[in-house]
């Protein structure tokens, strides 16, 4: 059997990014998994540990092996749990992480953040780069995690120049994976606000998958935001999707929404309306550049992939 | 038996209810859009007629990237443009019977537009839109930058995005300049545009981010005097404390929106005269002392535009 080149820990394995991240990995590289969830037909190659990432049994997985990239996607972002559980998973679990980061001189951190931590606003450029300020918690406080957790691997990106960190900002990401962008898309009826029809920015599954392992392979170290292919309005990425539209006026669906998620009729907190008001799209070039990562799924390929994960 | 007279239902094939909305809904539909189609060919031929060629083969002489999505990278949809502009160009050339000088002094790849704003409601700008796209060779597609609260309304925000307005940040306008898109912007800004009637022709203070971006982008400058938008709605005070409430930028006291009619701006003659280019070096970081005077010298440029255009013409509305 040869050689595996590197030995990469993988949180938050079990997710279905985390599946495909793995499968693209396991060839080439000894991938251990980090996650509480089971995997489902999991490669034999894998060591997955279905532990909590904040027990001292984590410790001794860096003590056993020599872990030379991390790659965080165990970001918990169930918007029905309460923000003390999350704050308490999300933040101590990475910090934990990014101690044994450095104290078990790993050489390399891949940190999966998101477009969403620079927020959807009226006053947003149209294109934001990585060094826009992170405002999506301004009135998105689910979000609040994502973005410290996104801080919190900058300080490090700064504070340890021997260790690669990258942080990757991909906007809304469709495919197989469940989030909340994905299950708008996959809704029967797709209401939107009448008026307003946003430029929004979608990137395959898989162009993310890839972005991750060129992170891991390749020298890159700093912050990228992924866009995937051109941007369309909003409208018409419902209209090929072949769905029907409901448009309701902001002044009634804020309400409406409100009063759905109190009596938990809907899983869309009501903050996320501002994703289908106002833009929030990034700007790519540091990525194309640095990490040579061109989309390979086109327009089409990108919007049907929402049907693939339909249930 | 024969003789018993039978309802019109009865009529009816058995089994099939009364016509249904559908039902009228489908009859209707080919009439709507027979309906339609008629008013796209009057719109495309007033179009031609205007300018010599089609809106399709226009626009293909402007320099546009339109991606798998069918708009551009600003959320610009030629079909949009479309009525966007056929609407201007009644404006233009019946309303306003604009009359253009110097529209050759536009030059071919990025350039900074600037002008003076005014008239209560933004015609000004677009009027110098519909003029370089009707007028200049090749045709050029403005941007300006609307302003931000925009954004916050039902389809004006829309409308905005689907005509190629962005919203007014410095990131965008370097965006569209690094990618040699012609850009308007009006320093006065809303302070312009309002100006009660006292100060008509006055420039008020220019900001100076349209000069680092010139300097920094290595930007021609072309300066355009618009005379003829000011007496379009005569401003005689502001509520300024009141906008400051609502959260709009101005709320002028126009007395003509009191008289039936008075709704419809005046149809005063628009006269647009574009100056030629200026280019400005530097360093965009320079104490702003330093860029004062080069906003200086693009202030009293137009300013001595306007007062030649206003020394020319004879009749407000001739």
């Amino acid at each position: 059997m040869a050689r595996k080149a590197k030995t990469i820990l993988l949180t938050g394995m079990c997710g279905r990014l985390g599946q495909l991240v793995t499968r693209e990995l396991h060839r080439q590289h000894r991938v251990i998994g980090v996650d509480r969830r089971p995997f489902d037909r999991l490669p034999a190659d894998v060591t997955h540990h279905e532990v909590d990432l904040r027990k001292k049994k984590v410790r001794d997985i860096f003590r056993s092996e020599k872990v030379d990239a991390i790659v965080h996607l165990g970001i918990m972002h169930d918007p029905r749990k309460s923000s003390a559980d999350h704050h308490s998973w999300n933040v101590a679990g990475f910090t934990k992480l990014l101690g044994y980061a450095a104290e078990f001189g790993v050489k390399k951190l891949v940190m999966l953040s998101s477009a969403n931590v620079y927020g959807p606003q009226p006053d947003n450029p149209q294109y934001l780069t990585e060094d826009a300020p992170l405002l999506g918690g301004a009135t998105f406080s689910d979000i609040r995690d994502l973005i410290e957790l996104d801080h919190l691997a900058q300080g490090f990106l700064w504070k340890h120049p021997e260790l690669s960190t990258v942080i990757l900002r991909p906007v809304h990401i469709v495919g197989t994976v469940r989030n909340a962008a994905s299950n708008f898309l996959r809704l029967p009826v797709v209401p939107t606000l009448l008026g307003f029809d946003p430029l929004v920015q979608l990137i395959h599954e898989l162009d993310v998958v890839n972005a991750i392992v060129r992170a891991v392979e390749g020298p890159a170290r700093g912050i990228y935001n992924l866009a995937g292919p051109e941007p369309l309005p909003l409208s018409r990425v419902i209209a090929r999707l072949g769905r029907p539209t409901l448009p309701v006026p902001y002044m009634l669906a804020k309400p409406t929404l409100n009063r759905l998620w109190s009596m938990r009729l809907t899983s869309f907190p009501p903050p996320e309306l501002d994703h289908i008001r106002y833009v929030c799209m990034v700007d790519d070039r540091r990525a194309r550049h640095d990490l040579a990562l061109e989309p390979q799924h086109d327009l089409a390929a990108t919007i049907q992939a929402v049907n693939w994960g339909r249930w | 038996m024969a003789h018993i007279p039978v309802s019109v239902s009865e009529s009816q094939p058995p089994g099939r209810p009364l016509e249904t909305l559908e039902d009228v809904a489908k009859g209707l539909a080919p009439r709507v859009r027979e309906t339609l189609d008629a008013a796209e060919e009057q719109i495309d031929g007033f179009l031609s007629s205007v300018m010599g060629e089609s809106f399709e083969e226009r626009m293909a002489r402007v320099d546009l990237h339109l991606g798998a999505g069918g708009v551009d990278a600003f959320g610009l949809d030629p079909k949009w443009a479309k009525y966007g502009f056929f609407a201007a160009a009644v404006l233009y050339r019946h309303y306003f019977r604009c009359e253009v000088t110097g529209i050759e002094n536009a030059p071919r790849g990025r350039v900074l537009f600037i002008g003076n704003h005014s008239g209560q409601v933004p015609i000004d700008a677009a009027m110098i839109g519909t003029a370089l796209f009707l007028e200049a060779d090749p045709p050029r597609l403005i941007r300006s930058m609307v302003e931000k609260w925009t954004q916050t309304l039902p389809f004006v925000s829309t409308f905005f995005s689907r005509v190629g307005q962005v919203v007014g940040v410095p990131e965008n306008a370097r965006r569209l300049l690094e990618s040699d898109q012609a850009l308007m912007v009006f320093p006065e800004g809303a302070a312009g545009i309002s100006k009660t009637y006292d100060r008509a022709y006055q420039l008020t203070d220019f900001g100076l981010g349209f000069m680092r971006l010139a300097i920094e982008t290595k930007t021609p400058i072309v300066p355009v005097a618009v005379v003829g938008a000011e007496e379009q709605y005569i401003s005689i005070g502001n509520l300024s404390g009141l906008a400051k409430l609502v959260g709009i930028p101005a709320l002028p006291l126009i007395p003509q929106l009191f008289i039936p009619g008075g709704q419809l701006p005046l149809p005063t003659k628009y006269r647009i005269a574009f100056g030629a280019p200026m280019f400005f070096d530097g360093d965009p970081d320079d104490d702003d002392a330093v860029l004062e005077e080069k906003v200086w010298s693009v202030k009293t440029t137009i300013q001595q535009m306007l007062h030649e255009g206003l020394a020319k013409r004879k009749g407000i509305f001739f």
